[in-house]
């Protein structure tokens, strides 16, 4: 159960019943955004338009929450899922991110819901690097039911790509579902790693990686924009999956991030569980956001 | 990347100079400026409030000294402040009288805790201690295989125990720590070093398992491990965790990435509890005493500080 933050009062006790809005409201207002992690400018540019408003229209509490739930669904909402419909089988999806965000649990909870769809998964064990991170893909494998490919530890993550595209196609399998090493942004030779990655996939599966997914820690604060941008440039990232939402951080980077970088929230992690995976909603994640 | 807090106290002062005093009006601007810098290095909003206020206090009234300009007469009460709230405190640990002392490694899902487990065993290898590691993280799919790789990377003793067809779950937990404990006492280790699995402050049922351990083991540290890109959302797990346990120092990882790293400031400031180490690489020898500039510099964005106000 999630519980609200001590620290930032929600918006039900911002808004109480009977106050006006005014310019203690507005900082108030204010602070919600910057403690789930929207950041200064994203939350700035949101407060002028919504000040703007609300004294014109000399909104009242209730408008204003309306008013503020409006301008961030605008924001989330003005970005396209992302429709890169395969050619020809197995649709390839790669999972990327910095080291811990969830990369391997989303790999396993992903094989599990497409297999819920009639849609046969097949997981690439590519992260070669970190230990055991092999033997954890596996017991998802078992988990979810479905195949898995793997090479030795130390081994070459490309090679792993390789032989699992190969098996898949063999195996008529629908999706191939690729996890990869956590990496930080800023090392340049494992982000180039990821490029090679995605030539490989090129070569052996016409427009794959289908889609790429950055997996973004909900409790990360204002680095979740570098982490975007620059996945982006090295793996080009179609789409994020939000982890740990089942926590108490708001995951408000997203807001920016599809501000800023046009980026869509394709699922939420919501636990530690093969279940806890959600396809992303707005209107939920606001809620929530917000409450 | 970004402007660094130099250059846009430089902006905010232009006019200051030969003014002498730092007055609330010209100040102000300055402070709006430290204030975006610290929320941009992910400090949590009450702690920039209330930091700023004090920033505000210390300069107010403050002689523009004929040596330091005034941007970096700020900039010197910003460091100040900086580093008195993140303390001076380095890498130490409360031993047991009675060995072996137990450490226990604890924080949100995937912060670094095993990882950072095999760092401190190898760090207090080369202090001439004898740790033995255990992981009693029997949720996670292969995090006690992992730990078990990462001991045998860092030549440290392990206990894995015997898991039969045990359901998951505190019980299964607290006996494999009291067996390591045991073991460690047989094998004559002073050091038990012992990583959990991940868990959520909120999560009630881990929560109280965490403090079942506490209670069977006595620990002299625990470590709240802790990542350095967290934003915002800080303060409520540190919270969280101290409330319920008591931390006695933090170890912030992934300091080898680009994040700010602002934090280091949210836990301390809201647990008192100094942060001990620095995880700074994904490799056994990737791990560093913390001290407190270098968190201070990175969230002004500034190199040296120390060595630019030398003539202070
Ligand atoms: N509470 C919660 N925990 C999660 C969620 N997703 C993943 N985790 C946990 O986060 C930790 C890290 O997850 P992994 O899947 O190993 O992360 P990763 O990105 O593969 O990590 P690396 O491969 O080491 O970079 C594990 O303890 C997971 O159980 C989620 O949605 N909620
Ligand atoms: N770059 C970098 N990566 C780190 C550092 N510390 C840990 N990691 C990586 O972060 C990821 C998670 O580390 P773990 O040690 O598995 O984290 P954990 O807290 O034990 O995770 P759970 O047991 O799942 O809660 C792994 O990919 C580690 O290699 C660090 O200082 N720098
Ligand atoms: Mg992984
Ligand atoms: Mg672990």
């Amino acid at each position: 159960e999630r519980t609200r933050s001590q620290l930032g009062a929600g918006l039900d006790n911002v808004l109480a019943l009977g106050r006006t809005v005014d310019e203690e409201t507005l900082d108030e207002l204010e602070a919600v955004l910057l403690t789930a992690d929207i950041g200064s400018s994203t939350t700035s540019e949101i407060m002028r338009n919504l000040r703007q408003r609300a004294l014109r229209e000399k909104a009242t509490t209730d408008e204003l929450k309306q008013m503020l739930k409006e301008e961030l669904r605008a924001i989330l909402d003005s970005v396209e899922q992302p429709t890169n419909h395969p050619t020809q089988a197995p649709e390839v999806i790669m999972m990327v991110g910095v080291n811990g965000t969830g990369k391997t649990t989303t790999s396993g909870k992903l094989a599990a819901l497409y297999g819920t769809h009639g849609r046969k998964a097949l997981l690439c064990a590519a992260d070669t690097f970190r230990a055991a991170a092999i033997e954890q893909l596996e017991v998802w494998a078992q988990r979810s039911g479905v195949d898995i490919i793997k090479t030795k530890q130390g081994g070459d993550p490309s090679a792993a790509l390789y032989d699992s595209l190969t098996a898949g196609k063999a195996r008529g399998a629908d999706i191939v579902i690729v996890d990869t090493a956590g990496r930080l942004h800023n090392k340049a030779g494992l982000m180039a790693e990821l490029d090679k990655m995605r030539r490989t996939a090129q070569k052996l599966v016409p427009g794959a990686p289908h889609q790429v997914f950055l997996v973004l820690d909900a409790t990360t604060g204002q680095n979740g924009m570098q982490q975007a941008r620059l996945f982006t440039e090295s793996a080009g990232v179609t789409g994020i999956v939000l982890t740990k939402l089942d926590g108490t951080a708001k995951g408000g980077i997203v807001i920016a991030i599809a501000r800023e970088l046009k980026l869509p929230v394709v699922f939420a992690g919501v636990g530690e569980k093969m279940e806890d995976i959600l396809p992303f909603n707005s209107d939920a994640f606001l809620d929530s956001l917000l409450g | 990347m970004f402007e660094n807090l130099q250059e846009k106290l430089q902006r905010a002062f232009k006019n200051l100079r030969g003014q002498g005093t730092i007055t609330e009006e010209n100040i102000s601007e300055a402070l709006r400026e430290i204030r975006l810098a610290l929320l941009e290095s992910d400090v949590n909003l009450n702690v920039v409030k209330a930091t700023i206020d004090h920033i505000r206090e210390k300069a107010l009234g403050t002689q523009v000294a004929t040596a330091l300009s005034p941007t970096e007469q700020i900039i010197k009460i910003v460091n100040d402040e900086l580093i008195e709230i993140l303390g001076k405190d380095t890498a130490r640990f409360k031993f047991s009288s009675q060995p072996p002392t137990v450490i226990l490694m604890a924080g949100l899902q995937g912060s670094g805790k095993t990882t950072s487990s095999g760092k401190l065993a190898t760090w207090l290898k080369k202090g001439g201690h004898r740790p033995m590691l255990v992981s009693v993280d029997v949720y996670r799919p292969a995090a006690r295989e992992q730990l078990a790789i990462v001991a045998k990377a860092v030549g440290a003793q392990i206990y894995t125990g015997k898991i039969n067809d045990e359901e998951a779950g505190t019980p299964l937990v607290l006996r494999l720590a009291k067996e390591a404990l045991r073991e460690a006492r047989n094998f004559g280790n002073d050091i038990l070093l012992v990583d959990t699995a991940g868990r959520l402050g909120i999560d009630e049922a881990l929560m109280d398992e965490m403090k079942q351990l506490k209670a069977a083991l006595n620990p002299s540290e625990i470590l709240f491990v802790a990542d350095a890109m967290t934003g915002q959302d800080a303060v409520n797990s540190a919270d969280a965790f101290h409330k319920q346990l008591g931390i006695t120092g933090v170890i912030l990882t992934k300091m080898d990435g680009d994040a700010r790293g602002g934090a280091a400031l949210s836990i301390r400031n809201v647990t008192g509890a100094p942060v001990k180490f620095l995880g700074t690489g994904e490799k056994p020898e990737q791990f560093e005493a913390f001290h407190p500039d270098r968190i201070v510099s990175r969230i002004m964005g500034m190199g040296d500080i120390a060595t630019l106000l030398e003539r202070a």
